[in-house]
């Protein structure tokens, strides 16, 4: 098949970027999408031209690194589905296709589509763990974890680190990325004793990286390749006031307040 | 020069040699801890685990990932499970057997202090990640489930669903990142190490670059912790992420570290077909999927039918004909050679003719489409999305890939190499699969070494040395930023005409052909005489763009600069494959089969591990033998018929 591929190119973080014109011919619709752009790059190479930057490593939807907005939908338009594991055969022979970087002012571009996403990690820093050092664990089966909590704890801890959901909300919010971590430790008898120092550290470091604000649209678990539903941001919301009304409580008792 | 190899395995009864160990070891003092840096390349299970433990106790850790994030090192990608030796489902599991078990899966060829810690820390590693609040598959009543995996008759592999590999990453990751906030690991994401310096024989540090900016620099420390995988890629088209790479550990053995058995590698039998040449990487569908599908081909060669068409009578069960009491739960090495054996007949199915059946008809017929759906949904979507084929209703196809690689570099019971200081952990080192890994054992090896024995003897390492102090003006620091430059020109100098892929699908295809499956000594042979060759051509014709008007990030050159390595790294496989004249394992050389066509050790001559020496530009690599001793384990022919 032929496509027409329209791809933002962009030199450097502060350089002026803008949209290429290039013609895809002769791909074979098994081949994914990434496979596509490889084929194209071969032929910029072999030209001498400079090579279409993309993050990738897994291909196979786990890693998190693949990021493209594609005709401006964030890992294009197959439902539950990173851009790795995106086949050409979702295409039409002579269509156009518009590849974009992630948009997101917490998310700089780097080069071409490839965008800076440390803001993530950053927000894991502010709480998104338990603390726990190595060797002072109890017995593994002391813990008991309903099978309804823990099922619902792994639907939010398959969050991949895409930022998908920050490319497709109209506010650039974080908050499904954010409130996929809060729930998915928050669900667990393990995570009790951080949940609320956790939640308003998670949300302020949110704040920080200029992250927007959530105003439900719904937008995010539309485009999340791992399907995590907004109901985790409504469980972030509830604890993050809890969490405020029990730290004025808390400095009222102190004599702070 | 020879290296003496003193793998230094605690003396006594195996059940107490690491706890007597422990005890040997000596201990830095709490306040001296913070005096000294070390250096973790690499940010999957191994090295995560590993800096976040280092820094919690209280050493300053410099550590290291290409990726923008820890987070998305490959072990992410690992699906099926983890073993250990908590016996929770009371079936007769215990480490010894989990030991056991490990040690013959890998066909006598690890060694055997190593592998019975790995078995004893296993039960830790469980409690360390449920504590840290991975989400492992529960039963009802709030305890943990466990499932089967080949190799073992008990049940003893956690899980969270298939993505078991992910959720014990990002523990370690959560771990790490509160390192990185705490001010004990300055973490450097989007740096990629280039080379290793050693100072006065011991390792000091490594020359890194940083992706975005293009700057090299020299990073110094006590001691440098190599985390960064296996080298499976050499094959091009493998299970393996695509940017993982042999970079760290090769450049290692440049500078002395031996590397260990590095023709060890592993095909796994149940891969999606290539279905073209513009194919980038080969997907895995579990192995657990051998439980309900039915392996077959046509009987007659070149049978172009579709499935549906070829009557029974016309079919070859050739797994359930050749080893009727395994049938299509034959282990992973054998269960891929007979897939070549048939294909090679010509009896192969799907456009490419690489290819058998894996039939689920009958267990949708037995068992109902719905039962099929719960147990595999999961993996038949993930079937359907790539080959566009509805695998409940057409067989699927399935073809053996490169999944893993069992050698590495070479390490004593302390995870040291042989340089000083320099320590290699999870699938970088040789230690602990032998000639071939068991299911769910790779992210119980990565863990164990990251979480609980590295940090305990490195602190040995750092107690009983005396280290001078040591900064970027030392000649030997400079000589390697000098060399990581020089090759960086190099590369760019080339301005041939040839994609870095290129030489890469070239070498991948030569090494799958004549280093893959089975190998005998003309293949052999004939590899180390076309390697040299492409390497030769990829220096005379390579092409790195590096056009002036844009950032130093450039894809290209470090694409390029792996695949050149690779290049270096072919050679010493084949080396190895060729002078191991014998069967083991997932190591098969066609001269040694036993009659009926399985393969045939040779402990007389071969009961080592062989630690290859880098012997100088241009120069053949020096043999060196540690022997392997049995003193707990009796050794025996593996037999599935």
């Amino acid at each position: 098949m032929d496509v027409t591929l329209h791809v933002w190119r962009q030199a450097g973080p502060d350089k002026p970027g803008r949209l290429v014109e290039y013609p895809a011919t002769g791909i074979s619709t098994d081949a994914s999408f990434l496979e596509m752009l490889d084929i194209v790059n071969h032929g910029l190479i072999e030209r001498g031209e400079d090579p279409i930057a993309f993050s990738h490593d897994c291909r196979e939807g786990i890693c998190g690194s693949c990021s493209l907005m594609i005709n401006g939908e964030a890992h294009g338009p197959m439902r539950g589905t990173a851009t790795c594991q995106l086949h050409m055969r979702m295409f039409k022979n002579g269509d156009h296709i518009f590849i974009e970087p992630w948009r997101s002012v917490a998310f700089p571009v780097i080069k071409d589509l490839v965008t800076d996403r440390r803001s993530l990690d950053r927000i894991i820093q502010a709480g998104g763990f338990i603390t726990e050092n190595t060797g002072g664990a109890r017995d593994a089966n002391a813990i008991l974890v309903p099978k309804h909590d823990a099922d619902a704890a792994m639907d939010a801890a398959a969050c991949i680190g895409c930022g998908a959901c920050v490319a497709a909300c109209p506010n650039g919010s974080a908050s499904l990325f954010t409130a996929a971590k809060i729930s998915h430790l928050g669900l667990l008898p393990q995570g009790q004793p951080e949940r609320y120092r956790r939640v308003l550290g998670m949300v302020a470091q949110m704040d920080a990286e200029h992250f927007g604000g959530c105003t439900l649209h719904g937008e995010c678990q539309e485009a999340c390749p791992k399907s995590i539903s907004i109901g985790v941001i409504s469980r972030m919301n509830r604890d993050y006031v809890r969490a405020t009304v029990m730290q004025r409580e808390e400095r009222e008792v102190a004599g702070v307040g | 020069m020879t290296l003496t190899l003193n793998a230094k395995t605690p003396p006594g009864p195996i059940e107490q040699k690491w706890d007597t160990h422990k005890f040997e070891m000596k201990l830095v003092n709490p306040a001296n801890k913070r005096k000294f840096r070390v250096i973790v390349v690499g940010t999957g299970l191994a090295g995560g685990s590993a800096a976040a433990t280092l820094s919690e106790l209280g050493y300053q850790v410099s550590c290291f990932c290409f990726h923008d994030s820890p987070r998305r090192a490959h072990s992410i990608a690992a699906q099926g499970g983890i073993n250990a030796a908590k016996n929770y489902q009371n079936d007769g599991d215990s480490i010894y057997r989990l030991f056991y078990d490990t040690i013959k899966g890998g066909d006598f060829r690890s060694r055997e202090a190593n592998v019975y810690r790995l078995a004893e820390v296993s039960v830790n590693i469980i409690d360390q990640c449920v504590a840290q609040g991975v989400p492992f598959a529960r039963e009802y009543g709030g305890l943990l489930a466990n499932r089967s995996f080949g190799g073992a008759q008990v049940s003893r592999t956690f899980y969270a669903r298939g993505q078991t590999g992910q959720q014990l990453l990002l523990g370690a990751y959560q771990a790490l990142e509160r390192q990185i906030v705490r001010g004990g690991v300055q973490m450097y994401p989007m740096t990629e190490m280039l080379d290793l310096i050693v100072v006065d024989g011991r390792a000091r540090g490594i020359i890194a670059r940083d992706l975005l900016t293009g700057a090299i620099t020299p990073h110094v420390a006590d001691a440098v912790v190599l985390a960064t995988g296996g080298y499976g890629n050499v094959f091009f088209l493998s299970t393996n992420a695509k940017l993982s790479n042999c970079t760290a550990i090769w450049r290692a053995y440049r500078r002395g570290a031996a590397f260990g058995n590095p023709c060890f590698t592993q095909i796994h039998p149940t891969c999606i077909p290539v279905s073209g040449d513009y194919q980038s990487k080969l997907t895995l569908m579990s192995e657990s999927l051998r439980n309900d599908g039915r392996v077959w081909v046509p009987r007659r060669r070149g049978d172009k039918r579709a499935p549906s068409e070829i009557p029974e009578a016309e079919r070859d069960y050739y797994l359930e004909r050749k080893y009727p009491s395994f049938g299509n739960l034959a282990p992973r090495d054998i269960a891929s050679r007979a897939a070549k054996e048939v294909c090679d007949e010509g009896r192969g199915v799907g456009p490419t003719g690489l290819g058998v059946y894996l039939d689920f008809a009958d267990a949708i017929g037995r068992l109902g489409e719905d039962t099929i759906r719960d147990r595999y949904g999961n993996l038949f979507d993930i079937y359907q999305r790539i080959t566009d084929e509805n695998p409940y209703r057409v067989p699927m196809r399935i073809y053996p890939a490169i999944h893993y690689t069992m050698g590495g570099l070479w390490v004593d019971y302390n995870l040291m190499t042989t340089i000083p200081g320099l320590h290699a952990i999870g699938e970088a080192n040789f230690s602990d699969h032998g000639a071939n890994r068991l299911g769910a054992s790779a992210l119980m090896q990565g863990l164990a070494d990251g979480y609980f024995i590295l940090p305990y003897t490195i602190g040995d390492y750092l107690a009983t040395n005396k280290l001078d102090r040591v900064d970027a003006s030392h000649p030997a620091v400079r000589e390697a930023d000098a060399a990581v430059r020089g090759r960086i020109s190099k590369l760019l100098g080339v301005r041939g005409g040839r994609t870095a892929d290129s030489f890469h699908r070239e070498l991948g295809k030569t090494m799958w052909e004549l280093c893959g499956m089975s190998r005998n000594a003309d293949g052999l042979k004939k590899a180390l005489e076309v390697i040299p060759q492409i390497r030769d051509q990829f220096w005379k014709e390579v092409v790195v763009p590096n056009t002036g008007d844009t950032v130093a990030f450039n894809q290209e050159l470090e694409k390029a600069g792996r695949v050149a390595d690779f290049l270096e790294l072919a050679e010493l496989i084949c080396i190895d494959a060729l002078h191991r004249n014998e069967s083991c394992g997932g190591h098969f050389r066609e001269e040694y089969q036993t009659a009926d066509g399985e393969a045939k050790r040779d402990d007389e001559h071969f009961a080592y591990a062989a630690a290859w020496e880098y012997g100088g530009e241009g120069k053949p690599p020096v043999l060196n033998k540690e022997p392997l001793t049995f003193e707990a384990v009796h050794l025996s022919q593996r037999s599935y018929k």
